[in-house]
């Protein structure tokens, strides 16, 4: 674990120990990674560059003027995405809202509970539950549409708003991340001293245990989060009205309108970009959570 | 799918038969019941599709004649394209699929051999006459059974740069023949520019292509499919565009790409082999070029011919999970018939309707913005509609389709020549009837 908080201290050295420990010469082998790390950064931030540029283009604009010369058509763009079939795009951003707040708060919640007790309580069966749950972390969601909306189609639940919550409140990755998590920041010592005063498990748990788990909880809701918003396949195979789409299935309709009409690509781009942006908001209101997780964790080790 | 294979492998020797020769007289039986159900109340009736402007068209029925007859007709609008086939079996299978779908005319025999569509020729009478011949067999899979009546048709015509036409001196080829030395002409004289691009990225239109050349890819032999692919039309084709792709004399780049828009802006492609549908995408990818362009029909391969291929068009089908199959099936040839049905959906979804009434009908008088310059543009395409070549599809054209971008992809970025691309379709499309539990005639 000491080689894992060295390494942490050097991108960590601007904040304030780390400088002590970094030499000036480590600092001038750091030029490589710095390089590739820079080198990652353009070829994620390119693209995203480019849907900002693309999207204050007009449709005459897109395809013709040189790529990365901004435009004149934002607000044209704007404009009609909110007009398109009335506005249906805004519902589209409310249910994706819907679909990834709700849907990652409860997702959150049973990994709590469920990653709580795999860490604290021993049970026969417990090593099966947690490998089977690993099991279900390789498992891509993908393959999983298809039988869930088989199954819920026989409680006549799809085409809901539930059809598309249910199946994402258990996952196998927040789990695991809680039981991780739970096991390192829950000391046993202090579960037991809850028992000793006679405290009920589920105030131990409430009063005690989740306190002391919050940084980890914060990183299983964000990834739950960012997960359902772009999710696309359960949606898709769930909903079949456009009212009830998340902005992923809608972008898609305005994308594949047969071959009669041509594909809306400045309204999908000005889209995309809308879309993003509430992911951009709540990483900067929540890294704050996040690398108070990371710190508290070298510290502890 | 994988998810649709268990049942197909049970069911597949029946319903190649079944689909073979119109056996369909207990489906028949299963909605005559539902007539007397439906015709007792009001019947609300679903319907996925993602032409535009449906609902608005939906709402025309459910003020005039759906009201009398009570039913309504809800729209839901999708997504276009294999992913809702896939969505369709996916509903079907579990047995909630709505009442009505859009198709297109190739992703028929794949719904029907996945039992996802009901026969309808039962509750649909007389509307037969108002369809082209080739067109209306597509929905019927050449059997009595019908399973779709025909929305839109796309024949393909040829689209071209009218005043560089002019610039460099070229005439407009009648045969394909003339087409591989008009495209040598320019080369000679505009080394940069190309007269236009094999694209392998869209199987629907070397379909289209290999249709006009009188390709059969997949038909009915006694019990058993029998692939096509390689037959000597489509070795024809394939070998016309790979030798001219392989001779430099054409783009090999894909279409509906970034720069395949820039490429018809700015004039450095300078024709399209399309679709009727052609003004609309040509108005989004080459906004500068209004007014200049112009359509002519499509090559021949022999001189004095007249035979075209369809790019795209699509159908209003009703499934067997309909519980009012009847009040489905009339919804359907009204939306397709009737003349302010019709006249909506060319207003309201831009669409190039199948029945050859409303082709030459008032809402198509004009001939489109982008086309301003040619006044008789839908007259034209009415015309060239008429000589639309029967079409084969089957139950795997998915497979078929992909398999072509892969190895037509590959080919026509390495400049190799089409034949052993075909070669690799068809085997695979064998190989996917075979493993799917279809019996394959050799």
């Amino acid at each position: 674990m000491s080689s894992v908080a060295s390494t942490k201290a050097i991108p960590a050295a601007g904040t304030t120990p780390g400088t002590v420990q970094g030499p000036p010469q480590r600092r001038r082998i750091a030029l490589v990674p710095t390089f590739a790390l820079l080198l990652g950064a353009l070829y994620c931030l390119l693209p995203v560059a480019w849907v900002v540029v693309a999207s204050t283009k007009s449709g005459r604009e897109l395809f013709s003027t040189f790529t990365f010369l901004p435009g004149t058509g934002f607000a044209d763009n704007l404009k009609d995405l909110s007009a398109y079939r009335d506005g249906v795009y805004w519902k589209w951003m409310g249910n994706s809202a819907l679909y990834a707040g709700l849907g990652a708060l409860l997702s959150t919640a049973v990994s709590a509970v469920s990653g709580y007790a795999l860490a604290i309580y021993r049970f026969r069966g417990r090593e099966s539950v947690f490998n089977i749950l690993l099991a279900g972390v390789l498992m891509p969601p993908v393959i999983l549409a298809v039988p869930q909306y088989l199954l819920l189609a026989k409680v006549d639940l799809t085409d809901s708003y539930a059809s598309v919550l249910l199946p994402l409140i258990l996952s196998p990755y927040g789990v695991y991340l809680a039981r991780i998590y739970a096991a390192a920041a829950v000391p046993t010592d202090v579960v037991e001293a809850g028992r000793m005063d006679n405290a009920s498990e589920w105030r131990i748990f409430t009063r005690i245990a989740l306190p002391m788990m919050i940084p980890g909880l914060v990183t299983v809701f964000l990834f739950q989060f960012v997960a359902i918003w772009n999710n696309f396949m359960l949606p898709y195979i769930m909903l079949s009205d456009d009212e009830k789409f998340p902005i992923t299935l809608g972008l898609f309709t305005l994308l594949e309108q047969g071959a009669n009409t041509p594909a809306l690509y400045t309204l999908v781009i000005t889209g995309a970009l809308l879309a993003v942006v509430p992911l951009i908001a709540l990483f900067l209101v929540i890294q704050r959570f996040w690398s108070l997780d990371l710190l508290s964790g070298a510290v502890k080790s | 799918m994988p998810f649709t294979s268990r049942r197909r492998l049970r069911q597949a020797a029946a319903t190649a038969v079944a689909v073979a020769l119109g056996a369909s007289s207990l489906a028949a039986c299963g909605s005559s019941d539902d007539n007397e159900e439906a015709s007792s109340g009001p019947v609300s009736l679903t319907y996925w599709t993602w032409a535009p402007g449906m609902d608005k068209v939906a709402d025309i029925w459910n003020k005039g004649p759906g009201k009398k007859a009570q039913i309504k007709v809800t729209v839901k609008k999708q997504a276009s394209g294999d992913t809702l086939v896939t969505k369709i079996l996916t509903a079907a299978k579990a047995h909630k699929a709505p009442d009505l779908v859009q198709a297109e005319y190739q992703a028929l025999a794949t719904l029907v051999s996945n039992d996802a569509l009901a026969d309808i020729s039962g509750e649909v009478g007389g509307v037969e006459k108002e369809f082209a011949a080739g067109i209306w067999q597509q929905t019927t899979l050449g059997t009595d059974a019908l399973y779709a009546i025909p929305q839109d048709s796309a024949p393909m015509a040829f689209y071209y740069r009218e005043d560089l036409f002019k610039k460099y001196g070229l005439e407009v080829p009648k045969t394909w023949d003339e087409f591989a030395e008009t495209a040598q002409k320019l080369k000679k004289k505009a080394p940069d520019k190309d007269l236009t691009t094999f694209s392998a990225n869209d199987s629907g239109l070397f379909a289209g292509l290999a249709q006009q050349a009188g390709a059969k890819w997949w038909t009915v032999d006694g019990d058993k499919w029998k692939v096509g692919i390689d037959d000597a039309a489509t070795q024809k084709v394939a070998d016309f565009w790979g030798g001219l792709v392989k001779d430099d004399v054409i783009d090999n780049q894909p279409m509906y790409t970034p720069a395949w828009n820039k490429a018809l802006n700015t004039g450095k492609q300078i024709a399209w082999v399309s679709a009727v549908w052609a003004p609309g995408t040509l108005t989004t990818a080459a906004p500068d070029t209004k007014g200049k362009w112009a359509m002519a029909p499509l090559p021949q391969w022999n001189a004095g011919d007249s035979a075209t291929g369809s790019w795209g068009g699509s159908s209003t089908a009703v499934t067997n999970d309909s519980k009012n199959k009847a009040a489905a099936a009339k919804f359907a040839s009204w939306l397709n018939t009737d003349p302010e049905a019709l006249a909506a959906l060319v207003k309201e979804s831009g669409i190039y309707p199948a029945a050859t009434a409303a082709q030459t009908g008032d809402a198509l008088a004009k001939a489109p913005d982008f086309f301003s310059n040619q006044p008789d543009f839908y007259t034209a395409a009415a015309e060239i509609a008429k000589t639309t070549a029967p079409a084969a599809w089957g139950p795997n054209v998915n497979v078929a389709y992909t398999s072509f971008k892969d190895a037509f992809g590959k080919a026509a970025k390495n400049q190799s020549g089409f034949g052993a691309a075909l070669t690799t379709m068809q085997d695979a499309t064998v190989a996917d009837l075979e493993k799917q539990g279809f019996e394959v005639a050799e």
